[in-house]
């Protein structure tokens, strides 16, 4: 009952009509960066980050919230109209999305997507707020080996779970936490990786490093290769559907949803195994089997409502245990840290107000998007229609503003440039760009409560085994690391005795 | 973040290529990195206490053997004729080779940017970086982008520096903006 009176008073706070605009102010912007070709869900929250700083962290927070599910929800727009999805969590959406719109059926196609993720978004946010307390109360017996491990879980899980090659997963992380490693030991107050310069002594900023990797790095990338005649956009009406698509959307809504959510809870999550799982479900169960393949609205509804049940998800780990499973809460956790909070079990205590008032602003934004949604779509189809010059010029632009913004150093426009190339190569190399901003993130904080485990152990290294959880993450590890091998020499051996 | 869709599409469109060599840039690059970082790791005084028994020096050195352990690996792999996907989207054409031209004019623009935005300030260097990455991406419509360039500086300025409080240098428009 108590987060119940905690969440009606966030409620309350945002409900404040200056707080409303901003939250409106947020979807607005959040969706219509994020319906920008090549801009993804993360690289919209890195980007719009600097739009905040000089904002109360209250404030800032319903702001984000807006620019969460609007660059969310943006991304699926561009992967309905254009067929070229901004992250890989919307890639099933385009299958039967681009279908559907080449078809004649785009004001459908958006208006299940846009219906689902409401739907999916309100669900996950509510499975959010009774989720998460639950998860606190068990993570604030977490002791400094179990979060080492659950760490070390993360890295894991972002090198060689998600992504289609280990080694280039890794060389991605390792570059992270090199990244990471930059900067005034924490423990010792001893200079690592600084080369002399003073200003490099409190580290690379997280912002910096995801807006030279996500923005600049794209910017450079396509500008390599761009396309002179650009892509084709479906012109599109105001989304609407008949009786026969909500028949056919809604149970597709929820499926989705139970898939999305606990694949984003979970530590090795994020949203490409639930949107998969999505569509093969729906591609079985549905009765218009013909269709799939040309465009099935079951195709699209389900995919889309687990992408957004997952975000809400992501935000579980994020907020109670402070590890982001994806890229979008990899940055928003570097959000939090720009105001000086660290979440995590006690942010709960620490910052109560803030985290309700973060959370009611889920529901908020949600509703406001579908809202804005259904009549801006033409709107937001013309964006997409941007001359390519004026799109990537701008996108460095505000790069530059965000990246200089933070600081106020022109050494940061420097840093930008130098990480924007290291994203121009790893793209060029195919190498996996989460598992980089996850090093860079987590990095120095799993150094941290490793050195802590092993003071405790007195540097035995017996000290970073502790409690039950540890022992199950490490089996967890063990596991992930062990499965591709028990596939390669057990499974597909016999599998194809059997075939 | 590529993807497997992305990529069978992008294999199809691509002319079939001999080995992608130049990983070994990416190998000899990692080991480089790995070095430097076990070589700074080292140049840090060894200190440790009873509340921090293990010093700043372990994990920079863990970290390099890690880099160059990775660099010989991904050398077997790429000789074993791995290689990554480049990465597609919406504007990417991976059918043409790179356009260094195009990369090379941004870069420009982008440290002019770098380097005068403290003097000129960021209404002028905003301006220059806009209207430079622009033709830099092959707009010629000089006068236009300028307008442009010029009203997204201003407004910028004044919406983040002047309203939100967003650190943006106003340099040598300094009493004038």
């Amino acid at each position: 009952m108590d987060n119940l009176n905690n969440l009606m008073q966030g409620f309350a706070d945002v409900l404040a009509p200056m707080n409303l605009l901003l939250a409106l102010i947020g979807v607005v912007i959040g969706t219509a960066v994020g319906v920008l070709p090549g801009i993804g869900p993360a690289m919209t929250v890195a980007l719009l980050l600097p739009v905040t700083y000089g904002m109360e962290p209250v404030q800032a927070f319903i702001m984000f919230a807006g620019i969460f599910y609007g660059g969310m929800y943006g991304g699926s727009t561009t992967s309905i109209l254009l067929n070229t999805p901004g992250e890989s969590s919307s890639v099933v959406t385009a299958i039967e999305g681009n279908k559907m719109a080449k078809a004649g059926r785009a004001a459908q196609a958006l208006a299940t997507a846009a219906i689902g993720s409401f739907v999916a978004g309100t669900i996950g946010t509510l499975l959010l707020v009774l989720v998460t307390p639950v998860v606190v109360d068990f993570a604030v017996s977490l002791g400094a080996p179990d979060y080492f491990a659950l760490m070390l879980l993360s890295f894991i899980a972002v090198t060689s779970v998600l992504g289609s090659s280990r080694i280039r997963g890794l060389i991605s992380l390792l570059l992270g936490l090199t990244i990471g490693l930059v900067g005034i030991d924490a423990v010792s107050g001893q200079q690592r990786l600084t080369l002399g310069i003073p200003q490099l002594a409190d580290g690379i900023d997280v912002v910096v490093v995801a807006v030279g990797i996500f923005a600049v790095g794209e910017a450079l990338w396509v500008a390599a290769h761009l396309r002179r005649r650009p892509a084709e956009v479906i012109p599109v009406g105001r989304p609407w559907m008949g009786q026969k698509d909500w028949k056919r959307s809604w149970k597709p809504w929820l499926r989705g949803t139970a898939f999305g959510f606990p694949f984003g809870a979970l530590p090795a999550g994020g949203a490409e195994i639930p949107t998969f799982l999505s569509y093969a479900t729906e591609k079985r169960l549905t009765k218009h089997p013909e269709e799939f393949g040309k465009g099935a609205i079951e195709g699209v509804a389900g995919p889309e409502a687990a992408n957004n049940a997952s975000a809400a998800g992501t935000l579980v780990p994020m907020l109670a245990i402070g590890l982001p499973t994806n890229a979008t809460a990899a940055v928003m956790l570097a959000a939090f840290q720009s105001y000086g909070i660290q979440p995590g079990p006690l942010l709960f205590e620490r910052e109560a107000s803030l985290v309700w008032v973060l959370i009611a602003s889920l529901f908020i934004g949600n509703l406001l998007l579908l809202l804005l949604n259904l009549p801006l779509a033409p709107a937001w189809a013309k964006l997409l229609q941007i001359p390519r010059p004026y799109l990537y010029a701008g996108i460095l632009f505000f790069a530059s503003m965000g990246a200089y913004a933070v600081n106020a150093q022109p050494l940061d426009l420097f840093l930008l440039l130098v990480l924007g190339i290291l994203g121009f190569a790893m793209r060029r190399f195919g190498l996996p760009v989460l598992p980089l901003i996850v090093g860079v993130i987590l990095g120095p904080r799993a150094e941290l409560q490793g050195r802590r485990s092993l003071q405790l152990s007195g540097g035995e290294l017996s000290g970073l085994v502790g409690g039950p959880v540890s022992y199950a993450v490490y089996t967890t590890i063990a596991l992930v690391l062990v499965w591709p091998l028990v596939r390669k020499f057990a499974v597909r051996p016999l599998r194809e005795r059997s075939a | 973040m590529s993807t497997h869709v992305d990529e069978r599409s992008a294999e199809r469109t691509r002319p079939p290529r001999g080995g992608d060599r130049a990983q070994y840039g990416v190998c000899a690059f990692l080991a480089l990195l790995g070095t430097a970082v076990i070589v700074d790791g080292l140049g840090i005084p060894h200190i440790t206490s009873s509340t921090d028994p293990v010093g700043p020096r372990a994990v920079p050195v863990i970290l390099g053997v890690l880099l160059l352990v990775v660099a010989a690996l991904y050398a077997v792999d790429v000789a074993r004729g791995g290689r990554g996907e480049p990465e597609a989207g919406e504007d990417v054409d991976l059918s043409t080779g790179s356009d260094w031209r195009t990369v090379l004019l941004l870069v420009g623009a982008f440290v002019v940017n770098a380097v005068l935005i403290e003097q000129l300030g960021w209404v002028i260097s905003g301006t220059l970086l806009f209207w430079g990455t622009a033709f830099a991406l092959g707009n010629r419509h000089y006068v236009r982008s300028l307008l442009i360039a010029v009203a997204l500086s201003l407004t910028t300025f004044y919406a983040f520096a002047i309203g939100l409080g967003v650190n943006l240098p106003a340099g040598v428009l300094q009493g004038i903006l």
